[in-house]
């Protein structure tokens, strides 16, 4: 019980110190950059905001301040769950990250979901048939989409399904010109079709390559071996004994992707314009909305935490010698 | 596919290679050496096409591909074939610089975490985690935005973003090789740390960090042109290949599939022939396959 106390102790301080970090790290960026928020905000209006109003802007953001008494007033308003307001968006940051958070969740969990379950089927049977030519297919398949750019694949879909065959919308969450309350699930799910595609394909690769080592190194263990001699169909030594070893590493490696994810994420919501947090992300960094900016890195880095975190715990759960182990 | 279907046992999996009469370690050079080749015709036609394919020609606007014009036209009449070399070598220099430098980087870190005792180890670690703590596209929006965008933004990303994996590999190794006898006997013979990092230790992970450095590049190439793509990295009027799919983008639904379609093929092609040459000489350096 100590032993799980400790790690949790230990997994919060590190959260705790890497936040800090990012948080100042940042800020320190958004501060030596030459693009002057009051500028982006004022954007094509420059002509009608005189000098004065520009120092009034900068004065209720607080840019008149030193840049350490900056970091310390968006710390201490952050430490009380204000982020700010979006300068695009004219909303509070954690209003539109909450909204797009979840949009990019619905993408992303669909995505996940998909490229684990069709590179773990891929993985076990290139393993399984290993050196013939399916096994060949798959890997050249696999090799090459790790080298496809997702935006030119996103593209490529976008070319086939929506303009070509028409199939599909172009982008975004729902229809144009359409209130809220009118969309249905069904747009919803139809929007979400491309982008959640153009993800999982690219996601395939590295778990699929991934499955394929781990069953190929079961079904040259002495168990394995074991097996075949009591006379167990290589099927039959896959599925009482591949899969069981194969399954939870794989599942590990999914959560560790979150990284990536959240990347593809990031581009498949802007080449389908779909509004997630990834779009509002390149948004905010193309018109200079600091607040926005900084929310979404702070959002992503939790995002990827959780995903380590909890790859971390599946180890554990799985591997007896990393809990016998102390914690260090 | 059920208990009728061939028994293979995995070491009878060997892929043959009879065809041409070629031992393992023959095919290997020769794949390297194709994927050079490939570079090397990439390169050569980003440098040699002559400028004249650029200009606008109205008269040959938005033209289907031809063997004048193998990837089209785009809508001011320039070649897209030449657009599209100039673009990837483009990227090319680019992911090279960065990723070389981000390669210096990790081996310095990783050496240092190593050698340097533990407080050194443990900031190196510290390090790695942060910045593999963000993703890495929000990493390279950030520092992008914090330059101003342009070049000199995507080069430094690049080079802040990608050393952490490699830097993890040559800790390990050096690490490993610390408690070698050849390295304690040299101690004791009373060389400094620094002629054994040097004479000792560098020449034992500088294979890996070829390796290493090679594989950087599609990974910076590929990042390069995202970030690009996304308006972060360099501006509209430089050759890139972000820019050319950008632009392709807003021209998708006139259905001029050639301006998308091209370009992109060519990219994948030469960051898989990156892979490929960075694997085949992982295999010729490595002495347990050099001569598979």
């Amino acid at each position: 019980m100590t032993a799980v106390l400790t790690y949790l102790a230990g997994k919060t301080l590190r959260l705790a110190t890497l936040l800090v970090a990012v948080c100042a790290l940042s800020f320190w960026l958004m501060h030596i950059s030459p693009i002057d928020p009051v500028q982006a905000y004022v954007g094509a209006d420059m002509m009608l905001v005189s000098p004065d109003q520009r120092a009034a802007i900068a004065e209720r953001w607080g840019l008149d301040e030193p840049p350490v008494e900056q970091f310390v007033l968006w710390a201490t308003s952050l430490a009380r769950g204000d982020m700010g307001t979006s300068m695009i968006y004219r909303q509070p940051v954690s209003t539109v990250i909450g909204e797009r958070f979840l949009a990019s969740l619905a993408l992303m969990g669909t995505a996940w979901t998909l490229s684990g379950v069709f590179g773990f089927v891929l993985g076990v049977i290139a393993g399984r048939f290993r050196g013939t030519l399916i096994d060949r297919v798959i890997r050249w398949y696999c090799l090459t989409l790790a080298s496809t750019p997702a935006f030119w694949l996103g593209l490529l879909l976008l070319m086939v399904f929506a303009v070509w065959l028409g199939l599909l919308p172009v982008g975004l969450a729902s229809p144009a010109g359409m209130l809220a309350e009118d969309v249905t699930w069904l747009d919803r799910l139809r929007h979400l079709v491309l982008p959640a595609l153009t993800l999982s394909i690219i996601g395939v690769a590295n778990i699929a390559l991934h499955t394929r080592q781990k069953l190929i190194d079961v079904l040259a263990s002495d168990y394995a071996m074991f097996a075949r001699a009591r006379g167990e169909s290589e099927t039959g030594i896959i599925l009482r004994h591949g899969l069981r070893n194969v399954a939870l590493p794989a599942l590990t490696l999914q959560f560790v992707g979150f990284s990536e994810l959240f990347g593809g994420a990031v581009i498949a919501e802007q080449v389908f314009s779909y509004p997630g947090l990834g779009q509002a992300t390149v948004q905010a960094g193309l018109h200079g909305d600091v607040p926005l900016l900084l929310g979404a890195v702070i959002v992503s880095t939790l995002f990827v935490f959780v995903g380590n975190l909890v790859a971390d715990l599946l180890y554990r759960a799985i591997d007896p010698r990393t809990r016998a182990k102390a914690p260090s | 596919m059920n208990g009728a279907a061939p028994q293979t046992h995995p070491s009878a999996g060997r892929v043959s290679c009879s065809r041409l009469a070629l031992s393992g370690r023959q095919r290997t050079l020769l794949t390297a050496a194709l994927a050079a080749l490939a570079l090397g015709v990439i390169v050569a036609a980003g440098v040699l096409l002559p400028d004249t394919r650029l200009a606008t020609d109205l008269g040959a606007r938005n033209q289907a591909p031809s063997l004048a014009n193998p990837f089209g036209t785009d809508w001011l009449g320039r070649d897209m074939l030449t657009r599209t070399a100039r673009g990837l070598t483009t990227s090319l220099a680019l992911g090279m610089a960065a990723a070389s430098v981000s390669a210096l980087l990790a081996l310095a870190l990783g050496m240092a975490a190593a050698t340097l005792g533990k407080a050194a180890d443990a900031a190196v670690s510290w390090l790695i985690d942060l910045f593999l703590s963000v993703p890495h596209i929000v990493l390279l929006i950030l520092i992008s935005f914090a330059f101003g965008g342009g070049a000199r933004g995507v080069i430094i990303g690049i080079v802040l973003t990608h050393w952490p994996a490699l830097a993890r590999i040559i800790r390990a190794e050096i690490l490993a090789l610390r408690g070698s006898e050849f390295v304690r006997v040299s101690r004791r013979l009373g060389r400094s740390n620094l002629h054994i990092a040097t004479r000792h230790m560098f020449p034992h992970v500088f294979p890996q960090f070829l390796v290493g450095l090679i594989l950087l590049f599609p990974h910076a190439i590929l990042h390069e042109a995202a970030v690009t793509f996304l308006g972060f990295g360099l501006p509209p009027h430089e050759p890139a290949v972000g820019i050319i799919l950008a632009e392709a983008m807003m021209h998708l639904s006139t259905g001029r599939w050639w301006l998308a379609l091209f370009p992109g093929l060519a990219l994948l092609a030469m960051v898989r022939a990156f892979d490929i040459l960075g694997d085949n000489t992982r295999a010729l350096l490595d002495p347990r396959t050099a001569h598979e």
